[in-house]
């Protein structure tokens, strides 16, 4: 099969809507299928990342770990837009630590999340072949 | 569909996958796996309580790719290729295993 540029944004918050799960599945789906994916945390979406969810009070699954799951589908680039993060008073640090383990590195620990402002955003949007929005 | 274990009833879907996920026992295991003929050994169970880690950790059953790679890296290389996997589980590491363990079926597994 041959290999495509698919980039997966994501623009809303985890809960309420189904959006995030949705998105979440369809890339596990696309990198089962061995294709080149990346994705994109913009406005509330940058939510999705963040460290110490807590979904006891709303009485829905918690996927959040399953974000740590990424790296062993061999999906590694995390792209989170710096300004989204700031407008929301948010900092890197309040991101989950997420990492992918280089096998060709004798499985070193490599961050996936790339910080990138909206210019930069828009330069990795414009080389992708397929892009979904959620 | 329903598994009949100890006099009580287990409740399966129509693929065989339990429905519910936290009614897992071994002896469940075991019943699944001898109604497909299979005798669960030490090997099997090496992935099956893999699958069962996996799950807890990230809330996903693995891709059969993912599978493939982590038992490899914990268990050694000859058994993290699909020929060791597919001669434990000849229906497909993913589905079979993960039926086995309690889990869900594979995201992406068709």
């Amino acid at each position: 099969m041959a290999t495509k540029k698919f980039m997966f944004v994501n623009r809303k918050a985890p809960y309420g809507t189904a959006y995030a799960l949705e998105s979440l599945e369809v890339v596990l789906i696309s990198a089962a299928f061995e294709q080149d994916v990346s994705l994109a945390f913009i406005d509330d979406g940058v939510y999705q990342i963040t460290k110490g969810q807590d979904t006891t009070g709303i009485g829905q699954k918690n996927f959040s770990n399953t974000y740590k799951a990424l790296g062993d589908y061999e999906v590694n680039k995390l792209y989170v837009e710096k300004e989204s993060l700031e407008e929301r008073g948010l900092t890197q640090d309040d991101l989950m630590d997420l990492v992918w383990e280089d096998e060709d590195d004798d499985w070193a620990e490599k961050p996936s999340i790339i910080m990138v402002s909206r210019s930069e955003m828009a330069d990795v949007m414009a080389e992708q072949e397929v892009t979904l929005s959620f | 569909m329903a598994l009949e274990i100890d006099g009580q009833s287990i409740e399966l879907d129509e693929e065989g996958y339990l429905v519910d996920l936290s009614a897992w026992t071994p002896e469940i295991a075991k019943a699944l796996a001898s109604g497909e003929d299979v005798e669960l050994t030490d090997e099997h169970w090496d992935i099956i309580n893999f699958l069962r880690e996996y799950y807890e950790e990230y809330q996903i059953a693995p891709a059969v790719r993912v599978l493939t790679k982590a038992v490899g890296k914990r268990l050694g290389k000859d058994k993290g290729n699909s020929k060791y996997l597919y001669s434990l589980f000849p229906y497909g590491p993913g589905k079979q295993a993960c039926k086995y363990a309690g889990l869900p079926k594979p995201t992406g597994c068709v």
